[in-house]
């Protein structure tokens, strides 16, 4: 930036040179990048065509609206549609909670109890969805897990949380919030870290309670950060991860844990149905993509924090 | 503002055993609500230990609360026979490996050189980069790719297409815009270093805290990854851990040859017995990296990592 009074051109010639090395460096990324998200981007187009796998994705014809009219019309229109719904609503709804403990961690004077606090609240995150729902197989089991023990030493019977439409939804959220709050915590403990102290002492000479600091300098302190995370969940609220989804589905509770994700997976790749699974994931996709900018228009406009 | 600040003056000076009394209720709030979440989050990974070395019956008979019973290590020599858990260790820990040594190349240089206000069109280039975070081909027009390219069923899928990471390079970018100071590059220029060896020698041994963390979360991604595996690997000398995981805990396939009668009943306690060893041992290793990068954390890496 403070590069001196040079000719133009000696400057030109050293922008260029210098500009070299760092298009080096970013060469990997952006081919990578070009080749696996944005070559594939075009490959979209199959969702209007009738893709046969020996004609390819130029030459196979085209099929307008198709798949999307199949989409909806068929019964599963309506099913993913609203099972997505309700789960991203409802995982939307747990939003406040990471912040609330950021909150918590904040007021530990303790700093031993706060790390060991901090520590075991990171941990459950390390676990692979793999193993999380193998655990909740495991220790909810009605018949031999810890949950159906806790139960029968109560006399009363356990409710099959992994088989029963309808406490699918509230397994999946709050077994995530059991996962995830502390570490999605980390980001406003970061936050609040940032702090002026200045604020905390002038509050303190005005009187103000630590509830009142919590409520009048800690929250608002966060509420930037909260704005960005949010307007990025409500950009893929139709989005619900797959993996785990997938991972707790079975045929006692596959009414309400058919979702858009899995739906696409089984029609496009193990019925091998393409055009009509991309169709259906572009769908997904551009009301995703819509909402995003719908929210992020709201955002600017009601609190000034935007992604762009 | 005046009026509240005079009201909490005259409060304190009024009533100061109030404020000081509200704070004490905080405070037992405080401890009582974090022990509880304590006891929540720990327990039911301390009885997956504590399981693990337990008689299966007493497991499911509801005998183990707080020490194992029936002590034994059967579930873990069980685990020793079967093969294919250790072939996927092995290839878990050759693609976390490589997929994190990738990873970490792509996403640093990248985000090094978007760093640089300098860098000719740098604000299209990171466009070009987060655009991809909120659109995407789908699921099948990515399947299609990587088949084209002749990658699915091979190592290389494991660990290079989803090497680039537009959070990483976001969260990296943010860190070498606020910690690596400009007049360095300045100085470093003059000695006559270019781009490539002051990326090399200069920023990269200043930036430990970000090659840390973001090595972390690779690592842990590519270890707990079960989905990549699910969809581009058919031949089981590749599977992963996690894959192979999912069929012990989830879909209960078992490689036991199961007999009749009594043999049965001991191959199937048995199986259940090894899926509590599972656990432990596939999830204990990936937890041990944190504390070595948790110091880390502590630096503020996070704060703007998801802003601008």
């Amino acid at each position: 930036m403070a590069s001196g009074q040079a000719g133009t051109t000696g400057r030109t010639v050293r922008q260029i040179r210098r500009g070299a090395g760092l298009y080096v460096l970013l060469l990997p990324a952006f081919i990578l990048t070009l080749l696996f998200a944005y070559k594939p981007m075009y490959g979209v187009v199959i969702a209007f065509k009738d893709y046969s796998p020996a004609l390819g994705i130029m030459d196979s014809p085209w099929a307008g609206f198709k798949y999307f009219e199949k989409f909806f019309q068929s019964y599963q229109f309506d099913n993913t549609i609203r099972n997505t719904l309700v789960i991203s609503l409802y995982s939307m709804a747990t939003f406040p909670i990471p912040i609330a403990l950021a909150l918590m961690v904040n007021q530990m004077r303790a700093n031993r109890f706060r790390r060991f606090f901090q520590t075991v609240t990171y941990m459950p995150h390390f676990i692979s969805t793999v193993v999380m729902v193998g655990l909740m197989l495991i220790l909810f089991s009605p018949s031999t897990g810890l949950l159906g023990n806790l139960y029968a030493l109560f006399g009363a019977e356990p409710p099959d949380l992994m088989g029963s439409p309808g406490l699918f939804t509230s397994v999946y959220v709050w077994s995530d919030v059991w996962q995830h709050a502390g570490w999605d915590s980390i980001i406003y403990i970061a936050a609040l870290s940032a702090v002026d102290p200045s604020l905390y002492e002038a509050a303190t000479v005005d009187g103000a309670s630590r509830w009142q600091k919590i409520r009048f300098i800690d929250i608002p302190m966060l509420l930037p950060t909260a704005v960005t995370l949010l307007i990025l969940r409500v950009g893929g609220l139709l989005g619900v991860g797959f993996e785990k989804v997938y991972l707790m589905q079975n045929d006692l509770n596959l009414t309400s844990s058919e979702i858009l994700s899995t739906y696409v997976y089984k029609i496009g790749l193990l019925s091998s149905q393409y055009s009509f699974s991309s169709a259906i994931n572009l769908f997904n996709t551009v009301i995703n993509f819509a909402l995003l900018i719908i929210v992020n228009q709201i955002a600017k406009k009601t609190s000034s924090n935007s992604l762009w | 503002m005046m009026e509240t600040r005079n009201a909490a003056v005259a409060a304190k000076t009024a009533g100061g055993v109030n404020t000081r009394s509200s704070d004490a209720v905080l405070e037992a709030v405080l401890y009582g609500l974090a022990v509880l979440m304590l006891v929540v989050l720990m327990y039911p990974l301390y009885f997956i230990v504590i399981a693990s070395f337990s008689n299966p019956s007493s497991v499911a008979g509801g005998k183990v609360w707080l020490w194992p019973s029936g002590f034994t290590l059967d579930g873990y020599k069980e685990l020793l026979k079967h093969a294919n858990i250790w072939i996927g260790y092995r290839n878990t820990i050759l693609y976390t490996a490589a997929g994190t040594a990738i990873g970490l190349a792509v996403n640093l240089s990248a985000a090094y050189a978007l760093s640089r206000r300098d860098l000719p069109g740098r604000k299209l280039l990171s466009l070009y980069f987060i655009f991809t975070m909120f659109f995407s081909g789908g699921l099948i027009p990515i399947f299609l790719t990587v088949r084209d390219f002749h990658m699915y069923n091979t190592f290389l899928v494991m660990v290079l297409p989803f090497s680039v990471s537009a959070y990483n390079i976001i969260v990296a970018r943010t860190f070498f815009q606020t910690s690596i100071p400009g007049d360095l590059w300045e100085a470093a220029q003059i000695d006559g270093c270019g781009n490539l060896r002051y990326f090399a020698q200069v920023v990269l041994p200043l930036s430990k805290a970000i090659v840390a963390v973001l090595g972390l979360w690779i690592a842990v991604g590519y270890w707990n990854s079960y989905f990549n595996a699910l969809i581009y690997l058919k031949n089981p000398d590749l599977y992963p851990l996690q894959l192979i995981l999912r069929n012990i805990l989830i879909t209960n396939q078992m490689q036991s040859g199961m007999g009749s009668g009594e043999a049965a009943q001991i191959a199937l306690r048995l199986a259940s017995l090894m899926r509590y060893s599972v656990i432990i041992v596939s999830t204990v290793p990936i937890m041990l990296l944190y504390p070595f990068v948790q110091k880390y954390f502590n630096q503020g890496v996070m704060i703007g990592a998801v802003k601008e």
